[in-house]
């Protein structure tokens, strides 16, 4: 697979792959790195977010 | 039957779509839906919901990434359910091929029809980018999951 890096675009066999992943309350997150030669020269992340934003309405009483 | 005191739905969903205009001087640029975009923030800035509308300060900078951030699609419009008015992007806000060194944080959701005034701010947990695509996924479109609701 071809990846985009900071030095071009380069076959991901020439790169050492590192993945992660955070899930919590708040997110569903992934990432991906791509390092050569103990360089980061890729990372992309992916963040799912969980908690919508609530607005709760209410009316008066006379 | 009864009378029950309540925010009528079709209010929320009304305010959503810019139906009602209860103060008076309002004065919208478009009679056409309005063209929302997302911006990213450093982890260092300071919005939230006294934040009035969109701003570069505290935006990220990088390569790839234009101020003001990505254009929403929108082509789903306000609807409810039960008691809930709601509305979600209709894809995922995707920057693609950025180099964002600075850890950020934060997207703010913005109207720049209406002078750029601030709709919504989302956190999730500090990222960098490098030579890559960040995606943010919208959630579900319903009543119990859509990005903003009025319940």
């Amino acid at each position: 697979m071809i990846v985009n890096t900071t030095k071009g675009e380069m076959d991901d066999s020439l790169l050492e792959k590192r993945e992660g992943a955070i899930d919590n309350d708040n997110e569903n997150t992934t990432w991906v790195e791509y390092w050569l030669a103990g360089e980061l020269v890729h990372r992309s992340a992916h963040v799912r977010l969980k908690k919508p934003i609530i607005s709760i309405s209410e009316t008066g009483s006379f | 039957m009864a009378n029950s005191q309540a925010m009528c739905t079709s209010f929320k969903s009304e305010i959503l779509s810019g139906i009602h205009a209860l103060g008076t001087t309002v004065t919208r640029a478009s009679t056409s839906a309005d063209t929302i975009k997302a911006a990213l923030y450093l982890a260092s800035a300071s919005l939230g919901a006294a934040t009035t509308a969109y701003s570069a300060t505290g935006e990220v900078s990088g390569a790839g990434y234009s101020a003001g951030g990505i254009t929403a699609t929108n082509a789903t419009a306000p609807t409810s359910s039960g008691t809930t008015a709601y509305w979600t992007p209709s894809a995922s806000f995707t920057y693609t091929n950025v180099t964002l060194t600075t850890s950020f944080d934060c997207v703010l959701v913005y109207n720049s029809t209406q002078s750029n005034k601030a709709i919504s701010v989302h956190t999730f947990g500090a990222q960098t980018i490098t030579a890559g695509t960040f995606v943010l996924s919208m959630p579900t479109n319903d009543a119990s999951n859509a990005l903003i609701r009025i319940a």
